[in-house]
């Protein structure tokens, strides 16, 4: 059996009716990285939802991945106060820098390039999000040294 | 500093651990132990409200506020303390203005014009221990009304107190409660509305990530007034620290006693469940937060519809209130309804939380009475604008509500006057916007935010937002033509008429007020094809 049905046998006996669909795809999602197609089949056959449902919660939830992700999440925050301080520019270099649009993956799976609706850290704005961490009061320069982080360590997603 | 009986208290709010206050809290510990100072006691905290200064760490008892701490400061910290000397000079409060050394907090501007009732205990608790909570007086309310009140005297205190949903919608708390209660039915939920969705705003993830027994304890004691024996929290995905210290508590306060069976011996029970969103704005919406936590997407149901207080979770009788509505319960039920209607307006009681944020001095989180003016919270509180420059607009309500020029400064800060100022009050979300604000650029930014946020089950929200935003970001492109102006007060006229849910109904007020009070900026793109606060590339 592969890896990723390996993980469904082991997380699926925690879970049993409708209720719990988002909450098990959530929880597939942070053990697998996404939800490749046959885990959306075996989850719909343990909770006996049509495929066709389980797929229209993944698909409308932004959370949702139904392709893998890079090793690197980038996540450009477009709140509000982020936006007026600046967050465009921010996001522009780090598309300039990445070779990325927003959405996409880069094909070695290196890095993700998203933006968030609001992270909250409003009072740092603008924030970038890297995997799990926060960094706030960004600037078209200061997203060039968090690269140069990057260089040197491994994500941690 | 007086050697007795020191805390230090270090923020761990989100915006704190991201500049580094996990660590920091880590080197304060291990000073403390290699020093062996048994008598400074270490504290982590949830968020003062002043994330803009962070990592923010506050010496007790006399609350010497220290700002912008760095981990490699903590040996100087302990040891100011452990030699009774002055605090460390260089991490104290400055005054943005005036540049004078501001030590204690009470004196800081920022927070000697604040009220704080629902983030009162924020920053002063440790919010992972119970026994903090309670020694701050908590689950004293819920012991009151479990063992003290009636269901129905527990209602009429909340009716009496005037507290009105601080999720934006303003209705009657203590009403939806009475609906709930009357609602037949053996099975009945109570909801925390924690899915903080408006860009900008962070206030219900502070009080959760700050005070979260607070919320607990509030919705044990709906449970206990409607007649129900479970409740959910559901909480943004994207907020991963809030959901930690939200089940932290709920475990603790089911070895306490306060959740479960038989809660402090009334043959009441009582569970709660922590439900984390998937990322969708439109679950704010009650229907649609419903449908989620059901399992299905989240759409919300079109009218006519029973309401939630009477068909909701699985079509049973749910109360729905937002996490600093249900955070406010405790406080009426200790104190008096006629103590938290002391504040606040005729029709608007109590306090209210703002992030504040955007081009002001001293950004982040504060507590105010209702009916506060603008000026006041901007000007005094929040110490103008960045940069000397010009105070622009303010934007309030998120998505959902608009923005309102300098003349409106002086207009009481309520859910009446916002209303019919044409913004809302909304959840809390307050962005300053200054003379380097380009008022179409940022009504194309909010239209940009909804047409992807809508969930495209009607028409008038699902193409009329896209029509919009196209048409706006024509109009910042320097492509905008002659009726454009007309055009977007006529389809948002449309769409807030034809949408069927709360979204769709308020998604043209940022548009609709910017037009109102700052046309001129619209008709110098067309016309003129220039940006007038030069952010628009055209």
């Amino acid at each position: 059996m592969d890896e990723e049905l390996a993980i469904c046998k082991k997380v699926l006996p925690f879970y049993s009716t409708r209720h719990h669909l988002i909450p098990v795809l959530q929880e597939l999602q942070s053990k697998i990285g996404y939800l490749p197609e046959k885990v959306i089949v075996e989850v719909s056959r343990h909770l006996r939802v049509p495929a066709s449902d389980v797929y229209a919660v993944a698909s409308f939830y932004d959370q949702f991945r139904l392709q893998p992700l890079g090793r690197k999440r980038i996540a450009v925050c477009r709140g509000t106060a982020c936006h007026v301080r600046g967050a465009p520019q921010i996001l522009k270099r780090i598309e300039a820098m990445t070779n990325l649009k927003e959405g996409e993956t880069s094909p070695d799976l290196e890095y993700t390039l998203e933006t968030v609706g609001c992270i909250g850290c409003c009072a740092l704005a603008p924030c970038v999000r890297v995997n799990k961490e926060v960094f706030g009061e960004m600037s078209p320069e200061r997203v060039a040294e968090l690269f140069d982080v990057f260089g040197e360590e491994d994500g941690n997603a | 500093m007086p050697k007795g009986e020191t805390t230090i208290f270090v923020c761990q709010g989100t915006g704190c651990v991201s500049g580094g206050s996990t660590e920091l809290y880590s080197l304060l510990e291990a000073e403390l132990a290699g020093a062996g100072a048994g008598n400074v006691r270490l504290k982590r905290t949830g968020c003062h409200g002043f994330c803009q200064q962070g990592p923010v760490v506050v010496i007790g008892p006399e609350r010497v506020f220290y700002v912008k701490v760095e981990p490699a400061d903590a040996k100087e910290i302990v040891a100011a303390i452990l030699a009774e000397e002055k605090p460390v000079q260089r991490l104290l409060y400055r005054d943005p203005v005036t540049g004078s050394i501001i030590p204690h907090y009470h004196d800081i501007p920022f927070y000697r014009e604040q009220e704080r009732v629902i983030l009162r205990n924020c920053g002063n608790i440790d919010p992972e221990d119970v026994d903090d909570y309670l020694a701050a007086g908590g689950y004293r309310a819920l012991t009151r009304a479990l063992k003290e009140m009636t269901r129905e005297e527990i209602i009429e205190e909340v009716k009496r107190s005037g507290l009105r949903g601080l999720g934006g919608a303003g209705f009657s708390a203590g009403r939806k409660w009475e609906a709930c209660y009357r609602a037949s039915g053996n099975e009945k939920f109570v909801i925390c509305n924690g899915d903080e969705g408006d860009p900008g705003a962070f206030q219900d993830r502070s009080v959760m990530e700050g005070d979260p027994h607070s919320i607990l304890e509030g919705m044990a004691i709906a449970g206990y007034a409607i007649g129900a024996n479970k409740g959910y929290i559901y909480v943004r995905a994207e907020y991963p620290l809030a959901v930690h210290r939200l089940k932290t508590a709920v475990k603790q306060a089911g070895e306490r006693g306060f959740l479960g069976r038989n809660i402090l011996g009334s043959g009441f029970d009582f569970d709660i469940e922590i439900f984390q969103g998937a990322g969708a704005f439109v679950c704010g919406e009650s229907t649609a937060l419903v449908r989620s936590i059901e399992g299905y997407r989240g759409l919300p149901r079109p009218l006519p519809r029973p309401r939630t207080s009477e068909a909701g979770l699985w079509g049973k009788p749910t109360l729905l209130n937002n996490v600093k509505t249900l955070a406010s319960v405790p406080h009426i039920i200790l104190q008096g309804a006629d103590w938290f209607a002391a504040r606040g307006t005729e029709r608007s009681k109590g306090t209210a939380v703002f992030s504040l944020t955007g081009k002001v001095v001293n950004c982040g989180l504060i507590e105010v009475p209702m009916g506060a003016s603008l000026r006041k919270i901007i000007f005094e509180i929040g110490g103008g604008i960045q940069g000397n420059k010009t105070f622009k607009a303010v934007q309030t309500g998120g998505p959902s509500g608009g923005c309102l020029p300098a003349e409106m400064l002086d207009i009481p800060v309520d859910f009446d006057s916002l209303t019919s100022a044409g913004s809302i009050m909304g959840s809390g979300g307050m962005v300053i916007l200054d003379e380097n604000t380009c008022m179409v650029d940022l009504a194309r930014y909010f239209l940009d935010f909804t047409q992807r946020e809508s969930c495209g089950q009607c028409i008038p929200c699902r193409l009329g937002t896209r029509q919009m935003f196209t048409i706006l970001d024509d109009i910042t492109k320097g492509q905008g033509r002659p009726g454009d102006i007309e055009l977007l007060v006529e389809l948002g006229g449309i769409i807030a008429r034809g949408s069927l849910c709360g979204l769709g109904k308020t998604v043209p007020n940022p548009v609709l007020t910017t037009i109102r009070y700052f046309r001129a900026e619209y008709e110098a793109h067309i016309y003129e094809h220039r940006c007038p606060a030069g952010v628009c590339q055209m």
